[in-house]
């Protein structure tokens, strides 16, 4: 409850101007569900779960680092017209 | 130290750093050092797992990890006019990820699971299995492998809310009776079926809220699955997840006057059943791009306001073209972006931004319309319905309260238009039929370039 409230804070401040980025950096934060897959694949408890963990870490993976790399893509192309424009 | 509690510390810094980083990236400023906490905080998070003492098996682990960047890297690298149908395609990515743990930790525990537990599993493999299948449509439908055109039938919604309700039922049965492991397959079969359903009537112009939508429901699964593996990290990440796709959603619904439950509650694409479309034919008037330079080129302050059509024709560096040449002459130039303008949230905005033009020449709705008045062009590419005057001016029409850009407002208004077809809610507009209107029909990218053109070769003649 104390993270939807900071979160519900924090995210209202954020301009639209950023409002792609911040869909794609929350999910980029949001593929820490790997640490669960990562366990789940690891512990390899029984076959269901670890063949099921395997496909969950890849998913998440791809969604770390592509959300990473999109995010930070989307805000280098971000330029004020200030000091650096003639 | 032991294992146990470094691992905890270095999810408890990487919560921190999770909420850091969405703070930061509430300025375009210092956005990128968001990008970075986040970065930091999720390679701490994950360093600190693998060094679980229960995890036994490294080989399937360092395959799923490998191969996840094998995937993800061109998924980071696609064009910026593909980032809609990749921001989709991450949700489906982030719900199959939760929905198959979710299954994993069903069958590892039924039936010795507390009615709580089985509740937010419950939750967790529903809205998980649901925004799967939603997203992957959501996908398709962008990168136009499936129609864009919304499919609708009679008593959808009833047999929506019907296979909701069952899949929640199920839910209810194994929080009870947790023994009943063959019903679990049902719960998620259903969800998925409903994911697709959910989806298919809706059109292109509601996509940002519901990419924001099955954005909140990824957050809010990916929670869920917190409880359920009792992880204050993942319950933080998706918490914040959940509110950011929450708020986005509650913003585009208002940007659009829908009711929040209306969206909720597959309201989506009705606007389009209710707007049968009385086409009139009245007399506009069009001009060419001479014209529309000369206009221009005479103008104190323009304001531009970009749609979707403009991402269509990929003209965001035409428009820079004309920015520029604008600019040169003194002309002060400014963007008017409407919060549902796109195919997503701030859609318009990484596109101008991608065309080099500064961020600060960006301006949301509010701002714009209050200078409207003392604008000499307003210039429309490729938008439509978002400066539709009926949506003040006429109750009867479909689109009535929903906020506008008071474009009609401008002394002079440009529209470039592919041809005088209705916009995609099917409404026409009588904006125009204005007597300062001037209709530039063709493609955006063609007609912005024949401006520039017109622009400097009016240079060489002074």
């Amino acid at each position: 409850m104390l993270a939807a409230f900071i979160g519900f804070e924090v995210i209202r401040r954020v301009s639209p101007l950023l409002h792609t980025p911040l869909m794609s950096l929350t999910n980029a934060l949001d593929a820490i569900a790997v640490v669960g897959a990562i366990i789940l694949a690891g512990e390899h408890k029984s076959q269901l779960a670890a063949i099921l963990g395997t496909i969950a870490i890849v998913a998440a993976t791809s969604n770390i680092v592509g959300g990473f790399l999109i995010t930070d893509r989307m805000l280098r192309m971000f330029k004020s017209s200030g000091p650096k424009r003639p | 130290m032991p294992t146990e509690t470094f691992i905890e510390i270095t999810y408890l810094i990487a919560t921190v750093l999770f909420i850091l980083s969405l703070k930061w990236l509430s300025s375009p400023t210092t956005a990128r050092h968001g990008v970075w906490a986040g970065e930091v905080g999720m390679a701490l998070a994950i360093g600190g797992t693998l060094l679980y003492r229960g995890i036994i098996d490294y080989k399937l682990v360092a395959i799923g990890l490998v191969l996840g960047c094998i995937i993800g890297v061109p998924l980071g690298k696609v064009q910026m006019t593909a980032v809609p149908q990749r921001t989709a395609l991450s949700h489906a990515f982030g719900a199959l990820c939760v929905t198959l743990v979710g299954t994993s930790e069903f069958y590892l525990r039924a039936p010795n699971i507390s009615p709580f537990l089985m509740a937010v599993l419950s939750m967790e493999v529903i809205l998980g299995s649901l925004t799967f299948t939603g997203s992957l449509m959501a996908a398709g439908k962008l990168q136009e492998i499936l129609p864009q055109r919304p499919i609708t039938y009679k008593g959808q919604n009833f047999v929506n809310l019907g296979m909701l309700a069952l899949a929640v039922a199920i839910a209810a049965i194994l929080a009870m009776h947790p023994e009943q492991i063959k019903l679990f397959p049902a719960m998620i079969i259903i969800p998925l079926i409903f994911g697709v359903m959910l989806v298919i009537p809706i059109g292109g112009a509601d996509m940002p809220t519901v990419i924001s939508l099955l954005n909140s429901y990824a957050g809010l699964s990916a929670a869920a699955m917190g409880f359920v593996l009792n992880s204050k990290l993942l319950i933080v990440a998706g918490a914040l997840d959940g509110s950011s796709g929450f708020i986005l959603s509650v913003i585009m619904s208002k940007a659009m006057n829908r009711s929040f439950t209306n969206v909720l509650f597959g309201g989506f694409g009705q606007i389009q059943a209710a707007a049968t479309g009385v086409q009139e034919q009245r007399p506009v008037k069009s001009a060419t791009a001479e014209e529309a330079a000369a206009i221009l080129a005479a103008a104190n302050k323009v304001v531009i306001v970009p749609g979707y059509g403009m991402a269509v024709a990929q003209a965001q560096h035409k428009v820079r073209e004309l920015f520029d040449a604008l600019t040169k002459r003194g002309v002060d130039v400014t963007f008017g972006i409407h919060p549902v303008a796109g195919r997503m949230p701030g859609h318009m905005n990484v596109l101008l931004a991608e065309a080099d033009i500064p961020y600060d020449k960006l301006l949301d709705m509010d701002a714009v319309n209050g200078d409207m008045a003392q604008t000499d062009v307003a210039l429309v590419i490729g938008a439509n319905d978002v400066t539709n005057p009926a949506a003040r001016t006429d109750a009867s029409s479909p689109i009535f309260g929903m906020p506008i850009l008071d474009v009609d407002k401008a002394r002079t208004v440009m529209v470039i238009k592919r041809s005088m077809a209705a916009g995609f809610a099917g409404i026409d507009n009588p904006l125009y039929y204005l007597d300062q209107t001037l209709m530039l029909f063709g493609d955006a990218k063609n007609v912005v370039g024949n401006i520039v053109r017109e622009l400097s070769g009016g240079d060489a003649h002074h």
